[in-house]
């Protein structure tokens, strides 16, 4: 390593011991920046006086990969983007394409696809729920989260043979019927996840130090949300009861009976309570969606030459992370002219700075915590 | 033989030498049973590669981190960091000079014994504050300011609770406190009517702030500051820092068990109706059953060596079941006994919490010390001298 030139004595005494800002460069090599986020504090003491967020790390260009593959050969690498949450990913795709081909989708799949991507939601919110409690200390919820995450994982895998980046879906529909003891299985998941929830309460959120890590920490009140264009957990903790099954139903989540759980403040602890009710939430669609599964084709009539008439489509669904949008233009030839991605982790990333500033470095970890953000998803 | 053992400086120095040679092998022990207790915890197995069941981990821990490479960072400070290990190391090794292991094991039995105890962990705090302000690394000197922080609210309340059993003892010494509470027929955190149970829990609390264990983690939390104050430390350096840590574990666990919870005196010292089933069956049926717990292992295990390791286990702890049922081998040997016992309940209290609880943040930290723990460590100072002044005899 080459010799770092030191400045000279008097440079140095005065920048040693004049009362500057510290600055922390944190990542992107960093045990919770949660991949290779990059977040340079400007401290004072331990107080945050700004951040200023460095990412690109995980960039691999997937728009640009659009234009050069076709429709069908783009839709494994959606599901590379939000990696925790690829089942989601895929159907925002599908339906994007369906949209520019106008295609319509069977009954029976638009269920199953209901099913798997609430199934999806709930191992996001494991994961993002273990990983939240590990930033701040509590080091056991990891591993009870993943315990139940790994059964919705088995049910991935049974269905169609990947664990993490499924590729569940496929344009016009599904290309798997579902196994013999699916609905079975889902609904087993169902009771246990209502039993485990009630033990993560237990362990979490009566514990006195977790509502003090939490509450009052990273506040993002309603008309901040709206200023940033946060989605998801993050508006809804804030108050604001914009959830996009209920908005702009897709997929049949008009069929179903559920509530969107909200809170007052906004802060960490608000997030908290909303990601853990979505969760109940999910498992009441996901029994809905099982008890009235229809019967019927698992595909809808889409030719297996994709070639969407010339045009442009925008479709946006509820992903476990926020708003998830696709922004497909056809030139009428087989592969998409141009396909941009609204990631909810990119967008939400963006209110890092506004919810960190006045708190202290052990807050910053928490604030990047909550938002929940996949880095996959925030470079693409 | 004799002759050499009645020299006042013999006994104490081979205990001395003992202690170094056999403590860092006990602590990566600890280690493993750290790591066993929260894999149990957390619905895991943990170690389980080397040796049956992992309980050969400690020594491939150890010679790792002796054969890696030893690294200084280029900007450091070098004599400071190549000294902060060293004296967090010495100064809490040093605290083990007091510790009234039973009633014939300690190397000295000083009058201020309790006073050097706290000096000691006192200095070893420095160790951490140079290791973190040499390494010139921001998350390292973050680290030390906390772990400064830390140390001057946490000794506060720390001493309290300590000058609160000393007023209740009457004595500085170690094995004094012992004595007054054999003579009192009470352990320390039962005194006074009870109220010496306040005391007790603050000491606790404070004795895990003091030896920076979770939820008082902040100088290395891991989470925020990668590894606080030994962010630049690596392979042996790295393992000096550990050994004090456990160190002072040992040492605070030891403090407390002497002070509140009879030392090395068996519960209820005082009913001799108890000595037998205490001090005996007790003893023997525990290591009975861990020798049966090893035993499982010779059939499970599918490798021969580590069927043979188990075997030697079973035969071990079977070994010492059977010496506590010799008089001469029980009466040297049940004061450790029982002093150990408590000290690893204690030390699985440590371990409980850190599986359970999240980490404080700073100011909260520093709002529990000062704002809670000193004014209730002070009250309950006051209300024990009260109760000692007129209602004990």
């Amino acid at each position: 390593m080459a010799e770092t030139t030191l400045a000279p004595p008097e440079v140095q005494a005065e920048t040693l011991l004049d009362s500057n800002e510290l600055v922390l460069n944190m990542g992107p090599q960093h045990p919770s920046t949660h991949g290779v986020l990059r977040v340079i504090l400007k401290l004072d003491g331990e107080t945050v006086l700004g951040t200023d967020c460095v990412i690109g790390y995980l960039h691999r260009g997937v728009e640009k990969i659009a234009e050069n593959r076709t429709f069908q050969q783009f839709a494994p690498y959606v599901d590379r983007m939000d990696y925790v949450a690829a089942v989601s990913n895929g159907l925002g795709y599908c339906m994007a394409v369906e949209k520019l081909l106008d295609a319509e989708v069977p009954p029976r799949a638009q269920a199953v696809r209901v099913i798997l991507t609430e199934l999806n939601r709930i191992a996001s919110h494991l994961l993002w729920l273990g990983t939240h409690a590990l930033d701040i200390g509590a080091i056991t919820p990891v591993f009870l989260c993943f315990r139940e995450r790994e059964e919705v994982l088995k049910i991935f895998e049974n269905y169609c043979g990947a664990r993490l980046t499924t590729h569940a879906f496929r344009i016009g529909g599904l290309q798997y019927e579902t196994y013999d003891t699916f609905e079975k299985q889902c609904l087993d998941l169902c009771d246990l996840m209502e039993q485990k929830l009630k033990e993560y309460h237990d362990l979490l959120t009566g514990n006195r130090i977790w509502v003090r890590r939490t509450k009052g920490v990273g506040i993002l009140n309603a008309a901040d949300c709206k200023d940033y264009g946060v989605t998801g957990p993050l508006i809804r903790a804030a108050g604001i009861e914009w959830d996009l099954r209920k908005a702009q139903p897709y997929c049949g989540y008009e069929n179903y009976d559920f509530d969107i759980p909200t809170a007052e403040t906004g802060d960490t602890f608000d997030r908290y309570m909303v990601r853990m009710e979505e969760m109940v939430q999910s498992c009441r669609i996901i029994r809905q969606a099982v008890d009235a599964l229809p019967e019927g084709p698992i595909k809808g009539k889409v030719g297996k030459v994709i070639k969407p008439p010339p045009g442009e489509a925008y479709v946006s669904i509820e992903a476990p992370k926020g708003e998830l949008g696709y922004y497909i233009v056809s030139d009428g030839s087989l592969n998409p002219y141009r396909v941009r991605v609204r990631p909810p982790s990119f967008v939400n990333l963006g209110a890092l700075d506004k919810m960190c500033r006045g708190s202290l470095v052990a807050d910053v970890v928490a604030i990047i915590g909550t938002i929940d953000i996949v880095l996959g998803e925030v470079d693409r | 033989m004799e002759q050499l053992l009645a020299n006042p400086y013999v006994p104490p120095l081979i205990l001395t030498a003992v202690i170094i040679l056999v403590f860092p092998l006990i602590a990566g022990y600890i280690v493993l049973a750290e790591r066993k207790v929260l894999a149990d915890l957390q619905v895991r197995l943990g170690p389980m590669r080397v040796g049956p069941y992992g309980v050969l981990q400690p020594l491939a821990d150890a010679l790792k981190l002796m054969l890696k490479e030893d690294v200084i960072p280029s900007q450091s400070d070098k004599w400071i960091f190549w000294l902060a290990p060293v004296l967090s190391t010495f100064t809490a090794l040093s605290a083990f000079a007091v510790l009234p292991l039973s009633d014939r094991f300690f190397v000295a039995d000083v009058n201020i014994g309790i006073l050097f105890i706290l000096a000691m962990s006192s200095i070893g705090a420095l160790g951490l504050i140079l290791g973190g302000w040499s390494a010139n690394s921001k998350y390292s000197l973050m680290g030390s300011l906390r772990a400064a922080a830390q140390m001057v609210s946490y000794e506060v309340p720390l001493g309290f609770a300590t000058v609160t059993a000393i007023m209740c003892a009457g004595t500085l010494s170690m094995q004094g406190v012992i004595a007054s509470q054999l003579e009192r027929g009470v352990w320390g955190a039962f005194d006074n009517y009870g109220l010496m149970l306040i005391p007790t829990v603050l000491f606790i609390i404070a004795g895990t702030a003091e030896t920076n264990r979770a939820p008082f983690d902040l100088p290395e939390a891991e989470s925020e500051l990668v590894a606080g104050f030994h962010t630049e430390y690596s392979g042996f350096r790295w393992a000096l820092f550990f050994l004090a840590e456990y160190a002072a574990i040992v040492v605070i666990s030891s403090l407390c068990v002497t002070l509140f919870f009879g030392g090395w005196l068996r519960p209820f010292p005082n009913v001799a109706a108890l000595e037998m089933p205490l001090n005996t069956l007790f003893p023997a049926a525990l290591f009975a059953l861990i020798a049966l717990g090893c035993s499982k292992g010779v059939f499970r295990q599918a490798l021969a060596g580590f069927r043979l390791v188990m075997a030697a286990l079973t035969g071990l702890f079977l070994l010492v079941g059977a010496a506590f049922a010799l008089p001469v081998a029980n009466e040297l040997m049940i004061g450790l006994f029982w002093f150990a016992f408590k000290l690893a309940a204690m030390v699985y209290l440590f371990i409980w919490y850190r599986g359970t609880f999240p980490r404080f943040r700073y100011d909260q930290l520093m709002d529990v010390g000062w704002r809670w723990l000193i004014p209730i460590s002070m009250f309950g100072l006051i209300l024990n001298g009260v109760v000692q002044l007129f209602a004990r005899g």
